[in-house]
């Protein structure tokens, strides 16, 4: 029997990763602190390795997988439409945080590549990762980056945030919804959304929206960064 | 199965105004944005949708493995501008949380707090 011909059925990569994902949601009821995207992704990694399985063969199921997060972007509009009133009365603080955090995030990112001696080209890699990957990838592209290494980036930045940002905001004095809902939308994209709106639905709201913002707000401040760049 | 397909076709709709406006906002929040729109406009009902939107939205996380198990390709690249990424990734993720989380604490705490019925549990940071 020829094992490769399992591997590469896309049936492979579906099992595991749903698999993965099950037992780890299972890990997460038991110990609440440890990240299912930690496990999840740490488990398969592992098991890829183990048995010198392909990348490759792996993305024929992977990509199955991915292909959910186009509907699941737009079902957001659900949780969204559900606390309309709530998103309205905040509005002025949810478009200030992230146009502000946006920007400083940005700049930030510039900055610490340049103090770190890091080339131009990681510079433009660099900057737009807190937006979710379609976009970030699009606008590195654009000023000249790498655009395979800023979706890279960008899924470790919403793993971060999605990781460490729920606990650190509320140790810092940043609680309530409305707030946390901000921070983690606009510096952790879907992955930071897909994590607290588990908690909550009114935070993966706030998030969401954040996130569609933080979008629009970070594909208009680049336009004037362009010419920098060239 | 109707809210799958509703959620299918904005995407779809999403996908398509972004190549036909050449617009810089990806397909998916494009889609997102027409798709909240038809919510306020009641084209679409709540009922409709509610169930398949809940489903996905509960279980985004798991959508993303595929993308994380896939930086695994990209080590090389990684541990050649090693501590560069580490640091300006960490450092620039946590000033965007704090800026962005603080800024919304700030300006919402002037906002009246006026709960609607059945809005009153909503903590929104004050």
């Amino acid at each position: 029997m020829n094992l490769q011909q399992i591997y590469e059925n896309p049936l492979f990569g579906v099992t595991v990763t749903v698999g993965a994902y099950v037992i780890a949601l299972k890990v997460q009821g038991r110990w609440k602190s440890i990240h299912p995207l930690f496990v999840c992704s740490g488990a398969i990694i592992a098991l890829l390795l183990l048995f010198d399985i392909p990348y490759d063969d792996y993305r024929a199921g992977g990509d199955l997988i991915t292909f959910f997060l186009g509907p699941a972007t737009v079902a957001l509009g659900v949780p969204l439409y559900k606390q309309r009133h709530f998103l309205r009365r905040y509005f002025a603080a949810i478009l200030s945080g992230v146009t502000l955090g946006s920007v400083s995030g940005i700049a930030g990112a510039g900055l610490l590549v340049w103090l770190m001696g890091g080339t131009q080209e990681l510079m433009a890699t660099m900057m737009p990762k807190s937006v979710s990957s379609a976009i970030s990838v699009e606008i590195a592209r654009q000023a000249g980056g790498i655009p395979e290494l800023a979706a890279v980036l960008t899924v470790l930045t919403g793993l971060l945030g999605s990781m460490v940002g729920p606990a650190l905001l509320r140790r810092l004095g940043i609680s309530g919804d409305m707030p946390i809902g901000v921070a983690i939308g606009t510096s952790s994209h879907g992955i930071g959304t897909g994590r607290v709106i588990r908690d909550s639905e009114l935070q993966g709201s706030v998030s969401g929206v954040s996130m569609a913002l933080a979008g629009i707000v970070t594909s208009l401040l680049f336009i004037p960064l362009y010419g920098w760049f060239h | 199965m109707t809210g799958f397909a509703i959620l299918l076709g904005f995407n779809l709709l999403g996908l398509l105004a972004e190549r036909v406006f050449q617009l810089p906002i990806p397909g998916n929040v494009i889609g997102l944005i027409l798709f909240t729109a038809a919510l306020f406009l009641r084209l679409v009902k709540l009922e409709w949708v509610e169930r398949s939107a809940e489903l996905l939205t509960r279980h985004m996380m798991l959508f993303f493995v595929p993308y994380i198990v896939g930086t695994i390709a990209f080590l090389p690249v990684l541990r050649a501008n090693g501590l560069a990424i580490v640091v300006s990734l960490t450092g620039s993720t946590l000033i965007v949380m704090l800026v962005a989380g603080g800024v919304a604490a700030r300006v919402g705490r002037k906002a009246r707090p006026a709960p609607e019925p059945g809005q009153g549990e909503a903590s929104p940071g004050l």
